[in-house]
């Protein structure tokens, strides 16, 4: 299928569950970038890359950091005058590029996500010591003394748990994640 | 005593544990339980959604199933813990395909989702369920004078929900006003702390952190106040980061409403979590906690 679908239709079917309007439907008038509060540190704007997917320019979004440096805070969601749920977009490409593995180098996200979904998929519950080894090697020596400092304060400070936490059912809840996921894979 | 099914999330387990004890003290001397969810799992925050999102609603309706089988209404302190549980309901509740999806995989956890019970942040509960005139009656020792900077970032707006006012809420300077605080003007009390950007994408958290926090500095705000975890932990845990990338002395407490509220309901200070914060609360809140030692 991802063969024969241009590179647009491959993301609008991603969306089935946005809830929103097309991607069609934007008339690039540039609210969203204008309002991003992350556009500075991105490689397209998100109006660029919204007319880049309408435009079918499958290598150029994702080559871009755009989508990966998207916060989830739908202020540009709330404002769009054309009703896009641009928030649920950069989650929709996140996907494509996790699914397909392509995306630009150097990112964290990527594998933050996966190893999140990894940690969950294993507990039901989240752990931040585990989940530091995802970015804490993608700092400079400065960055990552800065990071050690802030978590030593949170382990003195007696909000860091000693032990990763764990729910009751846990093989139910494995049981659950494999009937939705049949491969019984997570990433 | 009206009872809620409590959905703390995990951030509230440890790294916020002053928000999940100042939110069940607050929520007390108010009149209403909030009565800890069975067994809970994590509501996947804004990750699982970057990976799949069907998994990702299927993780989520499972609490929403726990609080079906209780009988109550869920509600949940973290805004992207709220965020995520509101839209799954809501996108179940629309879908019968969905929702049908999804139970053949919860029966193997005995649970089933119905579509019976609503989803809030514990604001609204605060905000709307009690209201504001039920909270002033039930204040004890109004925190007048505190200049409060009422944060409300981004997911507890934002998607609209029930068509609430996105552009110009007050419903959190209300709240602050009726436990006697003076809330001030803040420009960036809608814009995003950066949330897990922190982690992925450090250079562009700090900056928003920056923002947001010279914002507090300009208005003469004594602390922020915020409804989210990670809210807190970006605006306070790294504040000490963004003064030494951006050359800054930023000293600005950052506290839960809930601890706010809990002081001025009376409740004392070692039952609402103090004492866990990077950035000291005492030159600013001193005041109102000596009263308290009387």
């Amino acid at each position: 299928m991802a063969t024969t679908l241009p590179f647009s239709k491959e993301i609008y079917n991603l969306l089935y569950a946005s809830h929103g309007e097309s991607l069609k439907s934007c008339i690039q008038c540039g609210t969203c970038s204008g309002t991003c509060p992350v556009v500075e540190f991105m490689d397209q704007t998100p109006r660029r890359l919204i007319g880049m997917i309408n435009a079918d320019m499958k290598e150029e979004v994702l080559a871009c950091n755009t989508y990966w440096f998207c916060a989830s805070c739908y202020h540009c969601t709330v404002r769009c005058p054309s009703q896009i749920d641009i928030a649920e977009v950069m989650y929709a490409v996140k996907r494509y590029t996790i699914w397909h593995k392509e995306h630009k180098k150097d990112l964290v996200g990527p594998d933050f996500s996966e190893a999140w979904v990894r940690t969950i998929v294993n507990s039901g519950r989240s752990y931040e010591p585990i989940l530091a080894p995802t970015y804490m090697f993608h700092f400079g020596p400065k960055e990552f003394f800065q990071e050690a400092l802030t978590a030593t304060n949170l382990v003195l400070k007696g909000r860091i748990p000693v032990l990763p936490p764990r729910i009751k059912r846990l093989e139910q809840f494995k049981k659950v994640i494999r009937k939705i996921i049949p491969v019984g894979g997570s990433s | 005593m009206k009872q809620y099914a409590y959905f703390p999330g995990c951030s509230l387990e440890k790294i916020a544990l002053s928000y999940d004890k100042s939110s069940k003290e607050s929520a007390k001397s108010l009149g209403v339980e909030l009565k800890e969810l069975e067994d809970w799992n994590c509501c996947g925050a804004t990750t699982y959604f970057h990976v799949d999102q069907l998994l990702a609603n299927t993780l989520v309706a499972r609490n929403l199933a726990i609080a079906e089988k209780a009988g109550l209404d869920l509600v949940a302190p973290c805004s992207a813990c709220y965020k995520n549980a509101f839209f799954t309901n809501k996108y179940m509740k629309e879908d019968p395909e969905l929702a049908d999806h999804i139970n053949y995989a919860l029966e193997e956890d005995d649970l089933h989702f119905n579509g019976s019970i609503n989803v809030w942040h514990l604001i609204d509960v605060f905000a709307d369920e009690i209201g504001m005139e039920a909270i002033k009656e039930k204040v004890t020792k109004p925190l007048e004078g505190l200049k409060v900077a009422a944060y409300y970032g981004c997911q507890i707006v934002r998607p609209r929900k029930n068509g609430e006012n996105v552009e110009d809420p007050h419903f959190f300077e209300d709240l602050m006003s009726a436990i006697g605080t003076q809330p001030v003007d803040f420009a960036t009390r809608l814009r995003c702390c950066g949330g897990s950007l922190i982690m992925t994408s450090r250079e562009a958290a700090l900056d928003m952190v920056q923002k947001i926090l010279q914002n507090a500095v300009d208005n003469q705000a004594d602390v922020i106040a915020t409804a989210c975890p990670l809210c807190q932990i970006n605006l306070e845990c790294y504040q000490a980061q963004v003064n030494e990338e951006f050359g800054k002395n930023y000293s600005m407490p950052v506290l839960y409403f809930t601890q706010l509220m809990g002081l001025a309901l009376g409740v004392p200070p070692k039952r609402l979590g103090f004492g866990k914060e990077f950035v000291s609360v005492m030159p600013f809140l001193s005041p109102y906690l000596a009263k308290e030692a009387k």
